[in-house]
């Protein structure tokens, strides 16, 4: 069992991102699952999705998880958000920021130690969508720090996932996926 | 003409999408609808698969949701398939209908999102509007995940409109939880969920004016005894149809669905009852246990809550020593439903195990594993000991100082 938490503002698309996240490994034969925590929360509001992917049915419906991935899509939850709940020793942080990874580190100083990686989601989604829209980046990120899936495999896949939109916008999120991939650190 | 939807082999879908797939695939006439949280998406779902097309029936955004039960009740009378979904308060607010169209015996389809009642105000998941409904005479089922939400709702049709049933159904499922948790859900094609459904068979429609009925007539004492007797039966006999509905089910998906589901029950001692998601994470836990501490551990839910199926809840707790009853619903000054249900069908057995009752995650509080796992090794001591240790009624998951009742 894989488990992921994400931490994000409504709005910023973490659910997009963790339900994107388990159509590409739905197609792979695997059992997932994604949600969140939003309840009646608004957008801007700090809230927490969630991601299980195992190779058999998954029935654990408890909303606690020790993940294996903290995703932070917002550059200031470093700041206020409780990211390191109920994190395991080698838990792997995938934060956005603009900040390089020492300066982020002296920042918060309870990521010292920690498996820490820093991508600039949201310079990469306004470069290339437009919008700060830093879930897509988010997920190509994780590609490269996972391992999870071939970026070339998992862009494909993604093709699919992001059908309903203008080809404009297919091709931007295409985009950030590969620098976001690229840019990780 | 409807366009068709093709769906993949293995889709991922929320349990609202799973709702509002079905609904779309049965060819619903009528649909009357307010939508309101966390069952927002089944109804928006259905309205966007109209506005792209894939729908042929009516859609009618009402004022309240008790014009959408009116409405349910108006175009069910008038001959026609309905459906509509809701949550919580509206379906508080829909109550009231909800009577009239059990009482008309009109087979509308709801598909219930389970969640809190107000005061305190919360959107979240409990079974506060499950346990609302209970005596309203409709046929009420429910689904642990979303791919069961699919399924049952599908079936809710095949079995409210059966000419011997003729009966509203409820299909549950765990706001949030559940309809808004993606997973992995194996639908039909178009055509196989509809044959599966069949077409809409009429029985007294009003628009037909070569044959004038009254629907909802004045009876007082001299009749409404009878009626009420008569749709006693009606439900109580409704268990035969539901079980070959889901025989039928079975052989077209090789999915299995029981009156009464049973999970490791073949030599389990202890056994938790429940209803929603929580059946799925008390399974877990019971195999966790039975690794991990050599419990042995079992699971009993009631797929079908009315009628309740009370033969089968005495067989398949008929060898358990300890039995865990948990209610997702403050029980308002007595012991949760499943306690009284539960035991009231175990003490027409030999064997009475000793039940105790838990009352949880109301508000949408988390059930986790850890919680399931006490409430397992709190009733293995009532099943060493062969009488209650444990309070008869307390809370699992409650924060401040431990709460019970009836000791």
């Amino acid at each position: 069992m894989l488990e992921i938490r994400w931490h994000s503002r409504a709005g910023q698309g973490a659910v997009t991102g963790a339900k994107g996240l388990g159509d590409v490994v739905a197609n792979t034969g695997k059992e997932v699952q994604a949600f969140a925590f939003y309840g009646s929360a608004k957008r801007g509001a700090a809230m927490t999705a969630y991601n299980r992917i195992d190779d058999k049915p998954i029935i654990n419906h408890e909303k606690f998880m020790v993940p294996d991935y903290v995703l932070v899509i917002d550059p200031a939850l470093v700041f206020s958000a409780d990211i390191t709940a109920n994190e395991k020793e080698d838990t792997k942080y995938i934060i956005t920021t603009h900040l390089s990874k020492e300066e982020l580190i002296k920042l918060v100083p309870k990521l010292s130690g920690k498996c820490v990686y820093v991508v600039d989601c949201m310079k990469i989604s306004m470069d290339t969508i437009g919008r700060a829209m830093p879930n897509t980046p988010m997920l190509g990120a994780l590609m490269r720090v996972s391992e999870m899936f071939d970026i070339e495999y998992f862009k494909n896949a993604m093709l699919k996932v992001l059908s309903k939109f203008p080809q404009k916008i297919i091709d931007a999120n295409m985009t950030a996926i590969t620098r976001a991939y690229n840019e990780v650190k | 003409m409807a366009e068709k939807l093709q769906l993949q082999e293995v889709e991922v879908w929320d349990g609202n999408m799973a709702f509002a797939q079905a609904m779309r695939q049965a060819q619903i006439d009528v649909v009357a609808a307010y939508p309101i949280t966390p069952s927002t998406p089944t109804v928006h779902g259905y309205a966007q698969f109209l506005a792209d097309g894939y729908i042929d029936g009516e859609f009618v955004l009402v004022e309240s949701e008790h014009a959408a039960m009116s409405g349910c009740v108006g175009a069910a009378a008038a001959g026609g398939r309905v459906a509509t979904a809701t949550s919580s308060q509206g379906f508080a607010l829909m109550i009231e209908v909800l009577y009239q169209a059990s009482g008309m015996r009109l087979p509308i389809v709801l598909g219930l999102v389970n969640r809190a009642l107000a005061s305190p105000l919360n959107v979240n998941g409990d079974h506060s509007d499950m346990y609302l409904g209970r005596d309203a005479g409709w046929i009420m089922i429910d689904a642990f995940n979303a791919q069961e939400a699919y399924d049952l709702m599908l079936m809710g049709f095949k079995i409210g409109e059966d000419l011997s049933v003729r009966l509203p159904v409820m299909i549950n499922q765990d706001g949030f939880i559940t309809s808004h948790t993606a997973q992995n859900v194996k639908p039909f094609s178009d055509e196989d969920a509809y044959n599966f459904i069949g077409e809409y068979k009429e029985v007294n429609p009003m628009l037909d004016f070569c044959k004038p009925v009254t629907y909802g007539a004045q009876t007082e004492e001299d009749w409404h005894f009878e009626f009420k007797a008569r749709q006693q039966k009606a439900l109580m006999d409704s268990l035969g149809v539901i079980k070959d509905t889901f025989a039928q089910f079975e052989k077209l998906s090789g999915r299995s669905y029981n009156p009464v589901e049973s999970y490791m029950m073949e030599d389990a001692k202890v056994a938790i009852v429940a209803l929603g998601s929580t059946v799925e994470s008390a399974i877990q836990a019971a195999k966790d246990l039975r690794e991990e501490e050599g419990i042995k551990a079992g699971v009993v839910a009631p797929r079908v809550i009315r009628p309740f199926p009370l033969l089968e809840i005495k067989e398949a707790l008929k060898d358990v020593k300890a039995i865990a009853t948990l209610d997702r619903s403050a029980p308002g000054g007595t012991l949760g439903m499943l306690f009284n249900e539960i035991s009231a069908a175990l003490y027409q057995n030999d064997n009475r195990p000793v039940i105790n009752n838990y009352i949880y995650g109301l508000g949408g509080r988390d059930m986790t594993q850890e919680n399931l796992k006490e409430i397992f090794r709190d009733i293995k001591r009532n099943a060493d000991e062969g009488r209650l240790v444990t309070p008869l009624q307390q809370f699992s998951g409650l924060r401040g100082p431990k709460l019970s009742f009836f000791n």
